[in-house]
């Protein structure tokens, strides 16, 4: 895997993200369509997703959680809002409620998944987009101590795996 | 300022690499300490704890104060802040992900070759 782009506007609110993988497209589309295969990437090993619903259908729902350490869960949810397997699938990103519920209090943001065929490789890019300024400015002030750990437990999944 | 953010990011990387430093700036980001009171915590010397403070100080992370004899370390949340902002934190997020999306998909192509050797 090698990331071989990354772009960031701040007024936009948008992060794109590219990688490069060694493996054939509908091989990565089924890292997505899998649960059972995206549940060993979408969450740092110390905070392990749970994937319990999970249709990529235009307009359902996927419903996770992930588990801290002390075994508090973190409750997350897509509304799928465009597939085109196995080249890519659009997605609102949000909170949830321990039901799985939106939490609507909590910032969203849009994300777009592409993947290409690239030579014998496949290229995929992922841009996130926040719902608007606000919902950063939410994320940034979100309580320092769990800023903190979040910032933490990232930066310990980068040493890992550098 | 991109630019300024990355060095800045490079350089808490880089204090952050070691797990008593980790640990040493959340204590400081909750309470100031001294170097003494610091050292009291970790099976090290005055001294280690000492060099662990200076390289999170170098790095923005901590600040440090006379006090009488003593010297009191205060974590700087601001320096994280500033450094991780929301989109920062978010590509270090997603590089992590990708990260674990290339290994899992070289698990599974190992997998899949595993089995082709397998009777059916």
């Amino acid at each position: 895997m090698t990331v071989i782009d990354v772009r960031k506007d701040l007024t936009a609110r948008t992060m794109t993200i590219t990688a490069e993988f060694d493996a054939p497209v509908e091989q990565v589309w089924r890292m997505w369509a899998d649960p059972r295969l995206l549940e060993r990437w979408w969450g740092p090993p110390s905070y392990p997703a749970t994937f319990v619903e999970h249709a990529l259908t235009p307009g359902s729902r996927v419903t996770y959680f992930m588990t801290s350490p002390e075994g508090d869960r973190y409750h997350g949810y897509w509304t799928i809002t465009s597939v085109d397997a196995p080249k890519g699938l659009s997605f609102d990103d949000g909170f949830a409620d321990a039901d799985g519920n939106p939490n609507d209090a909590m910032p969203t943001s849009v994300i777009q998944v592409r993947i290409d065929e690239h030579g014998d490789r496949t290229r995929m890019s992922i841009e996130t987009t926040f719902a608007s300024t606000e919902a950063m400015d939410q994320l940034l002030s979100m309580g320092m101590e769990e800023g903190m750990t979040l910032a933490m437990g990232q930066i310990d999944e980068l040493l890992v795996s550098a | 300022m991109v630019v300024d953010n990355d060095e800045r990011a490079d350089a808490i990387f880089h204090a952050l690499a070691d797990a008593t430093r980790r640990d040493i700036a959340i204590v400081a980001m909750g309470q100031e300490h001294s170097v003494s009171s610091l050292a009291r915590r970790y099976p090290m010397s005055v001294t280690a704890i000492q060099k662990h403070v200076n390289v999170l100080e170098r790095a923005g992370l901590v600040t440090k104060e006379r006090h009488g004899r003593e010297q009191l370390v205060r974590g700087n949340i601001e320096a994280v802040r500033e450094a991780f902002t929301v989109l920062e934190r978010l590509e270090a997020v997603w590089r992590a992900r990708l990260e674990r999306f290339g290994d899992v998909l070289t698990e599974i192509d190992r997998e899949a070759i595993r089995h082709q050797g397998e009777p059916t």
